[in-house]
């Protein structure tokens, strides 16, 4: 190494291709990520669903293990839709977590130490920037979530037979197609906060927030004004939505109120979950949201007006 | 056209090569208000000075020439490229020394000079390599694992020089290079800046209201006052120009000398009692002057070259403000441009 020479030299050696570029955000940010004890231990302990799911599937196709066990195979969940749409939600719910540890301080420590225009004075876009944060999320997120999850459709697949794997190939694009639309709403929505919020714990919580109070607010409105349309605003129940609609398990559910007086019905409310379109396009409007927000923070410089 | 076979202080390479910066009409406004107007020139030195007073446009000239705020009509070239479409490429040649505070937290020296250098397309072993070279350059060798929240003030200035000149740029900006810096660390800085110009690896804008940190790294100067040039000044030109320029100290017969001076074809003027301002021709030499005052009798105590300090020129600036010469537009260098008042 010529750290003796001292002078300055220009470089002229080969340069790596431009479109990988947004790669070298996750591969420095899981350095520090991992440095953390509580998210290693956390991000190992996403494996034990998965390999729960993979022996509740072997035991399927073990009768040495059932007897064992003392088990009928009946007593087991059955392998179809809503056993990997179950598999979709923990998994997600895992994601949601993964990404509160990991999320919050990626762009809000850029932002704090000014070193935003280090990136963009390089041959270094606002849009690379963002999706190599957003991938530190989204590679992690994937490691736990879809990855695991066709390998226990192929793991299925390969115990039960092609024919069984043929007619419900359609089950593996659900798992990717559900596992990936809530992992780009987590990765947008985490960094959009961490780029408006630089305290961690206060983008922590916010993250937190925006789940569970819209949850809740939702819940309020719905009993407040005698409808399900709030659900809307509920992004739990968006995703779960959207998870049932692509696992073929949607059901518009309609309730009734009744409101009696001496005995009579003088009111009948009848409540309708809003359509399968309606929680895609609000989702949709949320990642648009998150984008334009991150749009406007995301500058080498502010201008101030 | 190959930027890299051109060596930056080659001056035969100056005259029919692309300079280093061309502004065209550069204007910028934010939110109506213009912050630069309708900048021109061709720069073409190896170390470029950028004054001004605060709020100048200093900075917002360096950040459009980055690409960071889009030109609100003109355009400006860096070696030749347009900063509109070919901003990739012009930011793969280039360095940026920020003026604020700027790196990632958590990280050792290293690996964030590193990190930048792999962001510049360096693969992962050259940025290395390269991150250890450039912080053993800058001096902070021994201190390159240590965590950059932890360094001083200078320390943080040196990382901020590391990671602009990891990539080995072709041009580099550096934005109040020696701000916050005590005297030694001063020096250091400025001793840098002068041997990577002197490398002739790259060229330098260095940006600045300290007129000494220009005056010691700068071979032209720009000088802006609400968002215009107001000068532009050669100083390499300046400095060879005012060679002839002289202040003599004289006792005895100053009046006849004076007389002589002019069948030497001299300018000159009486500054005082014993004080004369002459300006040699082409031609003349030094001891034609000794010559002619010994046989004018008289003595010549002291003999000193003057030119206009950057100070001067500077001051005169802000005082006269803009005029309405265009700086010189793919002219040779330094062809009646030095020292000059816009």
């Amino acid at each position: 190494m010529a750290v003796l020479e001292r002078t300055y030299k220009q470089y002229e050696g080969r340069l790596t291709p431009e479109w990988s570029r947004f790669l070298i955000i996750p591969r420095h940010a899981y350095r520090d990520v991992f440095r953390s004890k509580l998210f290693t231990a956390f991000f190992a302990l996403s494996f034990l669903c998965p390999l729960i799911f993979a022996i509740l599937i072997y035991l399927h196709y073990n009768a040495s293990a059932l007897g064992l066990m003392r088990l009928n195979v009946r007593e087991l969940l059955p392998i179809d839709a809503s056993f990997f749409e179950a598999y979709v939600v923990i998994q997600g719910v895992t994601g949601f977590f993964l990404t509160m540890l990991a999320g919050p301080q990626q762009v809000s420590r850029d932002l704090t130490n000014n070193a935003l225009p280090l990136y963009l004075c390089r041959p270094f876009s606002r849009s690379e920037y963002v999706v190599g944060k957003m991938s530190i999320v989204i590679i992690l997120l994937s490691a736990i979530t879809w990855a695991p999850g066709l390998l226990l459709f192929l793991f299925q697949g390969y115990l039960e037979g092609w024919s069984w794997f043929a007619e419900n190939i359609w089950m593996a694009s659900a798992i990717f197609l559900g596992s990936l639309v809530w992992i780009l709403v987590l990765a947008l929505m985490s960094q959009t906060i961490s780029a408006w919020v630089k305290w961690r714990v206060a983008a922590r919580a916010a993250l937190l927030g925006v789940f569970f109070v819209s949850s809740v607010f939702a819940g309020v409105v719905n009993q407040l004004f005698a409808t399900r349309w709030a659900n809307i605003i509920s992004l739990y129940n968006l995703i779960a939505n959207v998870w049932a609609g692509l696992f073929g398990l949607f059901v518009r559910r309609t309730s009734e109120i009744q409101e009696f007086r001496q005995g009579r019905v003088i009111r009948e409310v009848v409540m309708s979950e809003p359509p399968l379109w309606a929680s895609w396009f609000a989702l949709f409007l949320i990642c648009a949201f998150c984008l334009w927000l991150l749009s406007r923070k995301v500058k080498a410089y502010e201008v101030v007006k | 056209m190959d930027y890299a076979a051109a060596a930056p202080n080659d001056p035969q390479s100056h005259g029919s090569a692309p300079g280093v910066i061309t502004l065209d009409n550069l204007s910028v406004r934010f939110g109506g208000r213009p912050i630069l107007q309708e900048l021109r020139g061709e720069l073409r030195g190896r170390a470029i000075g950028l004054l001004g007073p605060n709020g100048a446009g200093k900075t917002t000239l360096i950040h459009t020439l980055l690409g960071f705020h889009p030109p609100s009509s003109g355009t400006a070239r860096i070696f030749d490229r347009d900063i509109r479409g070919d901003a990739n490429q012009i930011k793969s040649l280039i360095g940026y020394m920020p003026e604020r505070d700027s790196f990632i937290s958590k990280m050792s020296c290293v690996h964030f000079v590193r990190f930048m250098a792999e962001l510049s397309g360096l693969p992962p072993a050259a940025a290395l390599e390269r991150a250890h070279e450039a912080l053993f350059f800058v001096g902070l060798g021994e201190a390159r694992y240590r965590n950059v929240d932890t360094f001083s003030l200078g320390m943080k200035q040196l990382a901020k020089l590391a990671q602009a000149i990891v990539h080995g740029p072709k041009l580099i900006f550096l934005d109040e290079p020696t701000n916050g810096l005590d005297p030694p660390a001063r020096q250091r800085m400025i001793k840098m800046i002068r041997e990577i110009r002197d490398s002739g690896q790259a060229h330098i804008v260095l940006s600045s209201h300290l007129l000494r940190d220009v005056e010691e790294c700068c071979e032209e100067i720009l000088i802006l006052k609400e968002g215009r040039l107001v000068v532009y000044c050669n100083l390499e030109e300046e400095r060879k120009a005012n060679k002839k320029f002289l202040m003599l100290e004289t006792r005895g017969d100053q009046k006849a000398f004076a007389a002589s001076l002019s069948t030497l074809g001299c300018e000159y003027a009486v500054t005082g009692e014993h004080r004369l301002k002459v300006i040699l021709q082409d031609g003349t030499e030094i001891r034609d002057l000794y010559r002619l005052a010994s046989a004018a009798q008289m003595q010549i105590r002291r003999l000193t070259f003057k030119r206009d300090s950057l100070e001067d020129i500077f001051l005169k600036a802000m005082e006269n403000g803009a005029a309405e010469l265009p700086l010189p537009v793919g002219e040779g260098r330094g062809e009646g441009v030095s020292g000059r008042t816009i």
